[in-house]
């Protein structure tokens, strides 16, 4: 019994990890109707430029973690200025797509070339205590329980910007219709820059959880966990803020449960069997919305 | 739509005309030997690319220093392979079209593979550094540095055993890794006959190389007085950690892919205290040539070498004394040198940063003691 | 005179197969002369393995209007059916010849299979739901041939999802596929030759059907399948029809590329889903629908890194940075708006 919620704990903080990077690609999905390949990669620049800075310049941790968002805010504004927003009319939107991925080998090569192939520890900012419970038997780290928390703070205050504020209602509308909303006085080009830049400054936040979580870091690191985000992403219903989060904490279960009770050598394999199954049941996801198919 | 295809046609042939034309062989004066050198310096293994470019070029300019093999310089040039089978064989091309003579690599086993089949049929001479699965040095033309994956799995079991270190082992593997499944699968076998009970034997793959408090957990219900980790040291502080963290106290073991992991910027060493491997080269090890290679290789690249770059300076040394052996000189056929070198590393004995007294067999296998080490105080310490 | 007009399509259809022959003949050309260097000629074979990839995906992205993530699956299927097929018979199947060709069909026709039985389930769903479901098959097929272990003895056929100790083999047995360690030793067939030959099979079956009343129906579907529907075109059978196609051909890119190695092996690297984004960056860089821009998009794509060789380090930094240009400048609105203005002046200056 102790292994077993072990393994949920274990669980939800793979889980949380993967639902902070889910927020930010489906908030960049469900506005610029965009899948963000590179979103990985941001992630992987962010962490880096923590590393830097506490490792390097023995900058304080939140100064850090600031400096990290600020940068990866401006990368996202510059990516989205220079590499996405000249495809976005394009004949079709894989061309988008195919871009996003060219940034993320740009990304990944630059980062090898700045910092090298080597692996660096990276050494978690988030001094929190370890919760014991049942005589030791059960740790929850301070990590998990910062990035549980952090989960749903963001996810909450993704919603209520969205729904409150005038930048938010001018994302949703843009996210309906794109001409309509230009009609209607919106800048378009200004409200996609903006949820990049929020896109990639909540890559910053998960870089830095991701790698507190799990401390190694290479140019790669953000690839396979930006994937696995994507996989959440869809999982909860894709463009659906809460369906991220609930996308990712299930992806995470099922993954360490999936090693544990059936077999660590398929835990990808079982992974992807269950989103198959849950998306041929649900096409859209968990809490993805239903669209009618007109003539 | 037209015009764009026009264009792209037009730059494809321009490519096209650019890229086909075979170079021209110019046969200068005085020969050099040309060495070449494959393996991944870009993608998720390139710190094992990177790290043998670096010590073979070391070690070929200390060789020029000291005038060179019999009398010739000795070029290098390095072809990234990406650890892909098929980009390989595109490096290997390249480094014919430059003239080389004699290979150094390549870095990872399955690109050897590949390599090995090609020169073998241009009876070119290949030792790799590193390519440590059984199929690498099949055919005669192409020996080894690196202790083969079968070797160390049996090894390490035999360790455990001779040593009753455990009774109780735990396995944590990399299933998608031919280097590491190899050993695991030998390590395995080798236990029953040592006595060794494994008590859980759990993998992980390269897609799924974060999370290892499942494959922990197991070997902590199964009461493992010891986890055998035959893997490379990236995950493998991953695991360190991920054990320390969950308060799971056990002792690890590790191959020679776990060297480096006190080389890992920024790691807590103190979660790698006690931690055991068997590896035949330690970076701090306090004999002189050792000691050399290591300061002449953090001069040059700012960084500590690890097992990959000790067996590629091994290798160009044992390069260097197999042609002096046979006195093969650089203006020879490729196949002439094959053939010469061949005989001479069946010859050969090497004083290596990898062992003392390094022997080659006729199937291109090295004789070397592993030496177990164990980390205390955040250093290596020589075992018994 | 009317005889002689060829239709349109025909005439287009008929360049693109004759470029490929030209270009076949160019380099058989240039390998008799001596003036291909080692590094063109051993990039042959993976140049055709990549274009028939490319024309496979095409089929399913341009003509039925699915995007796939999972092509490298298919690929992966066709490459480990026909090189264990291969090294199981090597020894008594000594017509080589006609062992590839066995070998190709097997490749093909499992590859096909597997399109059929993920297609089912697959193509209910629509666009980047069905580009995530094939990307997890890919995934999935990668990670289960990872831990596969076949052999063969007098006994017959052994498999394992466990270890090669489990696969409790007599002492003669041999081992097709070893997990991790995949298929070694698969002698090497596929030459340029046979790579342009299926090339020009993929490209008549692609092209036939697009041009035939199926094809029609395929496309009628990508354009309104509610339409085509309504009109009584069966959509799952079409919808079917088109990707078992296009992953069998997949699964011949698959052979063609098994049968270059010495070894095989599953890794992210090759069948993961990277490569599979790759043949879509082929696909869309050439022109969605396509098929001769698929084929240049290919070559270029493939070459461009062989081509950087020499700056070393800043290698893929550059074919990161060539990748994201081509793609503003094939695709961005204004980037074709000024191209076209740019070449109308031309033409003017020509009259």
């Amino acid at each position: 019994m102790s292994s077993f919620i072990s393994y949920l704990i274990s669980g939800i903080s793979l889980g949380s990890v993967y639902a902070i990077i889910a927020l930010g690609y489906t908030m960049v999905y469900g506005i610029a109707k965009m899948l963000n390949f590179a979103h990985g990669d941001v992630i992987m620049v962010g962490s880096y430029v923590v590393y830097v800075a506490v490792s390097g310049m023995g900058l304080n941790p939140i100064l850090a973690i600031l400096l990290s968002i600020i940068i990866c805010t401006l990368m996202g504004v510059v990516i989205e200025g220079v590499a996405y927003r000249p495809l976005r009319n394009a004949a079709s939107p894989l061309a988008v797509l195919i871009t996003a991925i060219g940034v993320s080998y740009l990304l990944q090569n630059v980062a090898l070339l700045i910092w090298g192939a080597d692996t660096k520890s990276f050494s978690n900012v988030i001094s929190l205590p370890s919760l014991k419970l049942a005589g030791g038997s059960i740790v929850i780290t301070g990590v998990t329980i910062v990035t549980i928390i952090g989960g749903i703070l963001i996810m909450a205050g993704l919603m209520l910007f969205i729904s409150k504020t005038k930048t938010g209602q001018a994302m949703l509308a843009v996210s309906e219709d794109k001409g309509a909303a230009q009609l209607m006085g919106i800048n378009v080009n200004k409200t996609i820059s903006i949820t990049f830049a929020i896109g990639s400054g909540l890559a910053a936040i998960a870089g830095v959880l991701l790698c507190s979580a799990y401390p190694s870091l290479t140019p790669y690191t953000g690839a396979m966990p930006g994937i696995k985000a994507f996989v959440a992403a869809v999982f909860g219903g894709i463009g659906s803020i809460p369906g991220a989060f609930i996308g990712g904490v299930v992806l995470g279960i099922l993954e360490i449960f999936g090693k544990a009770y059936i077999s660590s050598q398929m835990a990808d394999a079982i992974v992807f069997g269950v989103l198959i199954v849950v998306l041929v049941v649900k096409p859209t996801g968990i809490l993805g919305k239903n669209i009618q198919e007109k003539v | 739509m037209k015009n764009l295809k026009k264009i792209i046609s037009v730059t494809a042939a321009a490519a096209m005309v650019m890229s086909t034309v075979a170079p021209v062989s110019v046969f200068a004066d005085d020969a050099t030997f040309k060495i070449g050198g494959i393996g991944p310096v870009t993608g998720a293994a390139a710190i094992y690319g990177q790290a043998v470019k670096n010590a073979t070029e070391l070690a070929i300019n200390e060789v020029n220093e000291d005038g060179g093999i019999n009398g010739y310089q000795v070029e290098f040039k390095f072809e990234d392979d990406e650890n892909d089978a098929e980009k390989t064989l595109n490096a290997y091309n390249a480094l014919k079209d430059w003239g080389m003579n004699i290979l150094v690599g390549t870095v990872t086993s399955t690109p050897c593979v590949a390599v090995a089949n090609e020169t073998a049929a241009d009876n070119m001479f290949q030792l790799t550094p590193s390519g440590s699965a059984t199929e690498c040095v099949a055919n005669p033309n192409v020996f080894r540095v690196c202790f083969s994956d079968p070797n160390q799995g049996t090894a390490a079991a035999q360790y455990i055993g001779e040593h009753k270190l455990a009774t109780k082992v735990a396995i944590i593997y990399d299933s998608s890794d031919v280097y590491s499944s190899g050993i695991t699968q030998n390590f395995t076998a080798e236990a029953a006959n040592q006595g060794i009970e494994i008590v859980s034997s759990e993998a992980f793959t390269a897609d799924n190389n974060k999370d290892f408090s499942v494959q922990l957990q197991k070997a902590k219900d199964g009461g493992a007085e010891l986890v055998f980790l035959p893997i490379y040291y990236t995950e493998a502080s991953l695991i360190l950690a991920q054990a320390d963290s969950m308060g799971f106290e056990t002792k690890f073991f590790g191959c020679d892919g776990m060297d480096g992991i006190l080389g890992v910027e920024n790691f807590d060493t103190s979660l790698a205290e006690g931690l055991m491997l068997l590896t035949p080269f330690a970076a701090d090890s306090t004999d002189e040539k050792t000691q050399n290679f290591v300061k002449a290789y953090k001069d040059a690249y700012k960084d500590t070498p690890n097992q990959f770059a000790a067996d590629a300076y091994d290798a160009v040394y044992a390069v260097k004394a197999a042609a002096e052996k046979e006195d093969v000189k650089a203006d020879m056929d490729v196949a002439d040198i094959c053939a010469a070198l061949e005989k001479g590393m069946t010859e050969i004995t090497l004083e290596g940063v990898t062992g003392d007294e390094i022997t080659w067999t006729e199937d291109g296998e090295p004789n070397k003691a592993p030496k177990a080490v164990e980390i205390k105080d955040g250093a290596y310490a020589a075992m018994e | 005179m009317e005889k002689k007009k060829l239709n349109k399509t025909t005439k287009s259809n008929l360049i693109t197969y004759g470029m490929v022959l030209a270009a076949y003949l160019i380099v058989q050309g240039m390998i008799a002369g001596n003036l291909l260097s080692n590094l063109m000629q051993g990039l042959l074979v993976p140049l055709c393995v990549y274009i028939i990839l490319a024309l496979s995906l095409n089929l399913t992205v341009g003509i039925l209007g699915e995007l796939s993530l999972g092509h490298a699956g298919f690929m992966c299927i066709g490459a480990f059916t026909s090189a264990a097929f291969t090294k199981a018979t090597m020894d008594t199947f000594t017509n080589a010849g006609l062992r590839f060709f066995v070998a190709l069909i097997i490749g093909a026709v499992c590859a096909g299979i597997f399109g059929f039985l993920i297609g089912i389930p697959v193509l209910r769903l629509k666009g980047d739901y069905l580009a995530i479901v094939t990307l997890a098959f890919g995934e999935i097929i990668k990670n289960i041939i990872n831990v596969l272990y076949v052999g063969i003895d007098s006994n017959g056929i052994h498999f394992s999802m466990k270890d090669q100790m489990s696969l409790g083999m007599e002492p003669g047995g041999k081992m097709l596929i070893s997990g991790a360690m995949g298929i070694t030793g698969t002698p090497r067939q596929s030459t340029f030759t046979i790579g342009v030959v299926l090339i020009l099979v993929t490209l008549f079956v692609v092209l036939n059907l697009i041009n035939s009343r199926d094809g029609r129906a395929i496309m009628a579907i990508r354009d309104n399948r509610i339409a085509a529907e309504s009109i009584g075109i069966d959509i799952t059978k079409y919808k079917l029809k088109a990707f078992a196609i296009s992953a069998a051909l997949a699964g011949i890119g698959g052979v063609l590329y098994a049968h270059n190695l010495a070894t095989l092996t599953a890794l992210p690297k090759n069948f993961g889903y990277n490569m599979s984004i790759m043949f879509l960056v082929f696909v869309v860089l050439g022109g969605i629908g396509n098929m001769r821009g698929s084929i240049i998009a290919a070559v270029i794509l493939n070459l461009l890194p062989e081509l950087l060789r020499g700056l070393s380090d800043y290698r893929m930094l550059f074919y990161a940075i060539v990748l994201i240009v081509m793609m503003l400048i094939n695709w961005a609105p204004k980037a074709i708006e000024m191209r076209e203005r740019l070449f109308s002046k031309f033409k003017k200056k020509e009259a």
